[in-house]
């Protein structure tokens, strides 16, 4: 079981709800994902349409725990207010800290994120922080109070999986009590079995499954990729080596010319 | 007055922010609101006086990663 703050997950895979198709695609494919946990945010809402009425509707029938997002947010004030506009919403202490400083790679500005993540525990918050590889900056989210982290695979919707993999095997050496979720970059099932395989608890997949020519059928590919890496991961890999060892048995072998 | 209701300027004639909401058609809606940036949670919306010029933001769910 994956514990993530006080809830006890079977599911390690997370899903954004962003990109859909259609609103019956996204809950199709949090059934074929298995998903426990799903991604929201919060936008403008027009008196006229009210158009998050009808998206909260479909979110609340999944049955699913939401991780209210604060995606967009460059400053620590706007992260914050926009966390706590999230909890009045959602009724979740539930917070996925994102504090962007760059806009070409939506690269996490830790710093914002540490000031940020601060204040939101120190006022009961239950922050999973989109953060880098960085152990200085996870070793302060951590004393921050922070529970959860959640660093970067590669940028928000490029789908290049696991760019820095030095990196993230250390932060996953250093912290190996700390659930470490991949949030961003996972392209294809294979990044994410890949990540379970290395140790990390979970896997946060959205444009991946959304933007799939199907993304119900996607969904289910993630969902058998991540069951299988976890199960490797706990099976124990071997070690990598250079040169090639025979996996027959030499001894006995005839001697024949 | 004039108020800014998410970007666009709207006429209400409500005084305060719970009123405004209702004549703004958001009676009943799951939203948040914030007030010149300052989150104002829902218990304080009959309390919270509009002025002339003030910035109101509405923000619902939607979709997200």
């Amino acid at each position: 079981m994956l514990r993530l703050y006080e809830a006890q997950l079977r599911s390690r895979l997370l899903l954004g709800s962003a990109r859909y198709p259609s609103p019956a695609v996204l809950t199709e494919a949090v059934r074929a994902a298995g998903a426990e946990i799903v991604t929201v945010s919060l936008r403008r809402e027009s008196g006229g349409e009210r158009a998050g009425q009808g998206f909260w509707s479909i979110i609340r029938d999944l049955g699913v725990r939401v991780l209210p997002n604060t995606a967009g947010c460059h400053s620590v004030k706007e992260a914050v207010t926009t966390a706590h506009m999230g909890r009045e919403v959602f009724g979740t202490p539930w917070v996925k800290l994102e504090v962007i400083g760059e806009e070409e790679t939506l690269q996490p500005d830790v710093f914002g994120l540490i000031e940020a993540a601060r204040i939101l525990c120190r006022e009961g918050f239950e922050v999973f922080p989109y953060t880098t590889e960085d152990l200085i900056a996870a070793e302060r989210l951590l004393e921050a109070g922070c529970r959860v982290l959640m660093p970067w695979g590669s940028p928000i919707g490029s789908g290049r999986g696991l760019n820095n993999l030095f990196g993230l095997k250390a932060l996953r050496a250093r912290f190996p009590e700390v659930p470490l979720v991949i949030d961003a970059g996972i392209g294809v099932p294979s990044h994410a079995a890949q990540a379970l395989e290395l140790g990390f608890d979970a896997v946060l997949i959205n444009t991946a499954v959304s933007q799939a020519r199907d993304p119900i059928g996607m969904a289910g590919a993630f969902a058998q990729a991540v069951a299988a890496g976890r199960a490797a991961y706990v099976a124990g890999p071997m070690e990598p080596r250079d040169l090639a060892a025979p996996s027959t048995p030499l001894i006995g072998k005839a001697f024949l010319r | 007055m004039r108020i800014l209701v998410n970007g666009d300027s709207r006429e209400v004639g409500a005084a305060d922010l719970a009123a405004a909401l209702e004549e703004l058609g958001y009676g009943g809606a799951i939203i948040a609101t914030a007030v010149n940036g300052e989150f104002v949670p829902a218990g304080a919306r009959p309390a919270a006086r509009l002025r002339d010029g003030d910035e109101l933001e509405v923000l619902a769910p939607m979709q997200g990663g």
